[in-house]
């Protein structure tokens, strides 16, 4: 099914899905959320999956993050089959190779930026001192050092997608999967976040899958488009327009949607 | 999760909630303060039992007696009908006794002398039973609040009078219902005064030939008669008071139910006629004198089953009362039990509390579980998390349980006591929490609130994080 390869960055297969299926009863019907999507995705890929509300994209992006389990078909992420991971090894497998951005941020209420940031690290298990300058850098690189102390009540939309994004990078992941990160976010502070999504794609070499339903985003910032449709994988395409961002990335700022 | 980390997580959890969580921790309280003050008053009253019985010093007393003795009847039925037959067992003398003295353990071991007699004071005559103390009952814990002093030797013609004796010389009668005599009161008219005491003296037959010549002996053998045979002399001796006490003569003070007492030797002295005499006589070899009882002081408690089993073998009945005190210990253990189901009632009570607690937090909390495993809690995360958040409350409750309920118990000791002294009665400590009781209450408030924590943690683990993340 899978459009031309055209990445940029020639790394080996990061995912791997294969004639994978979510299905599940809501009441006597059989919702086919996602219904036979096989697709590959690059080491150091920005990939964008579009599609209308109920399309699937979530779901497989669930499926790729180890949220949720296939009901069939697989998906491989750095040659492991997370169909076939216990419910043990899928958590460390989210805590040390996914980092995750959601368009409700979902950091928590009762902790402070810096606490929020750290949590991955807790569970890792690492001892405090090394959990507060990993903590300390992560935000100082998304702009929010002197925020550290305040929760997340007490931040404008786009501070708490930044400080999800710190989060999100703690634990090095080589994965980051967005859904919808700026769709509780005006178009300005949407590009800021953009922005730096595409900074660690191409800093930090990190494989991007973004869920988003806005087409001109994708366009702007993804290398490549897939498009799904009641579950199924209805177009995948490479994204010019993206690479010539790219080319000289500093004026994206300046772009309007 | 490390401990640490999972901690400062769990009371950062409870702080969020905290009017809900404070409530769940005030029941967890009242349960641990029930449960302390329901097993406090169950050991307090215990405690209470055992100085009493310590009070009457025979804590640490075997009494023995001869197997011929008709008295000890019922006691260790079986164990008599296995041991020498009554006609062939050994007969309570001199010599025995100071084989018995001289068993390991034994501090000391005095006959029991005691009889009946008549003492007239302002030459009014008075019958009652006079009794002889050893010299180490100084020390005994019946006789600390006696008033006046103790026998000043072993010998001297002394006596100490038992609060009731005293109050019948003075021509007081008793007040029926609530004891109120004032001891000191008693003493003081009567301490210093004269008692004189009649009693009947037994003499060797051949030493002496009284009007009062008897022959005991069914079918006497020659040789026996002599020996088998002896006089009784009417005596007086002179007694000075020198003391009241505060007995209770229907305590547990059995062997020495007397009112009078007199020291050992000087008793001894006196080869008053005993109500065993008669019996012994036909088989007593000497002069030596026969005891009906002899009582046996050993080094302590622990002490006396070992010593009783020896006296056994000897021969001998014995009787003890922590025998008495094993049945009381068994209803106290039965107290306790009883009075601890009805103190941990409130403690489930309490735990269905936390359930609850922690139920509604994972509902409120489902997307905040949600994130956190999306980020990458495992379960085992997520529900050491839950639980350590219910056992934070069962400490925490755990431990303002035990200072409530030892304040409870405080107040009623305290409210006991102001009673107890417009009655005109001695204070008492009903009430006690013992260290292992306020470690025992805290671990046990930590394990049931662990255990209330069982469920909820399971769930909250279990929860499905996409369908959390969804959860607004």
């Amino acid at each position: 099914m899978g459009g031309a390869d055209k990445s940029p960055q020639n790394g080996s297969a990061a995912i791997h899905a294969e004639q994978l299926c979510r299905h599940y009863r809501m009441g006597a019907t059989l919702i086919r959320a996602v219904d036979g999507v096989t697709l590959t995705v690059r080491a150091g890929e920005f990939v964008a999956l579009l599609g209308s509300s109920g399309s699937g994209k979530s779901s497989v992006l669930n499926l790729i993050a180890g949220l949720d389990r296939p009901t069939s078909g697989s998906v491989v992420v750095q040659e492991r089959d997370l169909a076939q991971l216990s419910r043990e090894e899928l958590a460390r497998y989210r805590l040390h190779t996914v980092g995750m951005v959601f368009q409700s941020f979902n950091l928590i209420a009762s902790m402070t930026l810096a606490e929020n940031v750290e949590l991955p690290l807790r569970f890792a298990e690492i001892e405090r001192g090394k959990r507060d300058s990993l903590a300390c850098e992560a935000l100082g690189r998304v702009g929010l050092l002197g925020r550290m102390n305040h929760r997340p009540s007490e931040l404008s939309g786009g501070e708490q997608q930044r400080a999800a994004l710190a989060r999100a990078l703690i634990n090095r992941p080589q994965l980051l999967l967005a859904d919808e990160p700026t769709g509780n976010l005006d178009s300005r502070t949407g590009t800021e976040i953009m922005n730096m999504v595409r900074e660690f794609n191409q800093q930090l070499g990190m494989t991007v899958v973004m869920v988003t339903h806005e087409r001109a985003l994708a366009e702007r910032y993804a290398e490549r488009l897939i498009f799904l449709a009641d579950g199924k994988l209805v177009g995948d395409e490479s994204n010019s327009i993206a690479a010539d961002a790219e080319a000289g990335h500093s004026s994206a700022d300046g772009a309007r949607l | 999760m490390k401990l640490p980390d999972l901690t400062e997580l769990a009371l950062r959890n409870l702080r969020e909630s905290l009017l809900r969580n404070s409530l769940t921790t005030i029941g967890i309280s009242v349960g641990v303060a029930s449960l302390v003050a329901m097993l406090s008053l169950g050991i307090g009253l215990q405690q209470l039992a055992s100085r009493r019985l310590m009070k009457s010093g025979l804590f640490d007393t075997v009494v023995v007696t001869s197997r011929r003795d008709l008295r000890n009847f019922g006691r260790d039925r079986e164990e008599e009908r296995n041991g020498p037959a009554p006609g062939e067992s050994r007969i309570l003398d001199e010599p025995t006794r100071i084989e018995i003295e001289h068993l390991p353990d034994v501090v000391e071991a005095y006959p029991d002398i005691r009889f009946i007699t008549e003492l007239r004071y302002n030459d009014k005559p008075h019958l009652t039973a006079v009794a002889a103390l050893p010299p180490s009952a100084k020390t005994n814990d019946a006789f600390e609040g006696v008033q006046g002093h103790f026998f000043s030797s072993d010998t001297a013609p002394e006596a100490i009078l038992q609060k009731t004796f005293a109050e019948e010389l003075l021509g007081k009668t008793p007040k029926p219902g609530l004891d109120e005599t004032n001891v000191a009161e008693l003493a003081a008219p009567l301490l210093g005064k004269e008692l004189t005491m009649r009693y009947a003296q037994r003499e060797a037959a051949q030493n002496a030939p009284s009007p009062l010549r008897r022959d005991d002996s069914p079918s006497p053998g020659d040789g026996d008669l002599a020996s088998a045979a002896y006089s009784v002399v009417s005596r007086e001796q002179k007694l000075k008071i020198v003391g009241v006490a505060d007995l209770d003569p229907e305590s547990m003070r059995g062997p020495t139910r007397a009112r009078v007492f007199l020291p050992l030797k000087l008793a001894e002295n006196l080869h008053a006629m005993q109500p065993t005499d008669l019996r012994e006589i036909s088989r007593s070899a000497s002069d030596q004198p026969v005891y009906s009882s002899v009582s046996v002081r050993v080094k302590s408690p622990a002490r006396i089953r070992a010593t009783e089993d020896a006296i056994k073998k000897m021969g001998f009945n014995t009787f003890s009362i922590l025998d008495a005190t094993r049945s009381l210990q068994q209803f106290f253990a039965v107290l306790d039990l009883f009075l601890g189901i009805f103190g941990s009632l409130a403690l489930a009570v309490a735990s269905i509390g936390i359930v609850n607690t922690l139920v509604m937090a994972i509902l409120e909390r489902r997307r905040e579980i949600g994130i956190m495993k999306a980020i990458g809690a495992s379960d085992g995360d997520v529900k050491k998390l839950f639980f350590a958040e219910a056992g934070a409350m069962g400490i925490l409750g755990g431990f303002v349980g035990v200072a409530l309920g030892w304040a409870i118990g405080q107040v009623i000791n305290l409210g006991t006591n102001v009673y107890l002294k417009r009655q005109s009665l001695p204070p008492e400590h009903f009430w006690s929490v013992p260290w292992w009781l306020v470690g025992a209450a805290i671990l046990f408030a930590f394990i049931v609130s662990l255990a209330a924590g069982l469920y909820p943690a399971g769930r909250a683990a279990r929860l499905d994080p996409v369908q959390a993340l969804r959860y607004e």
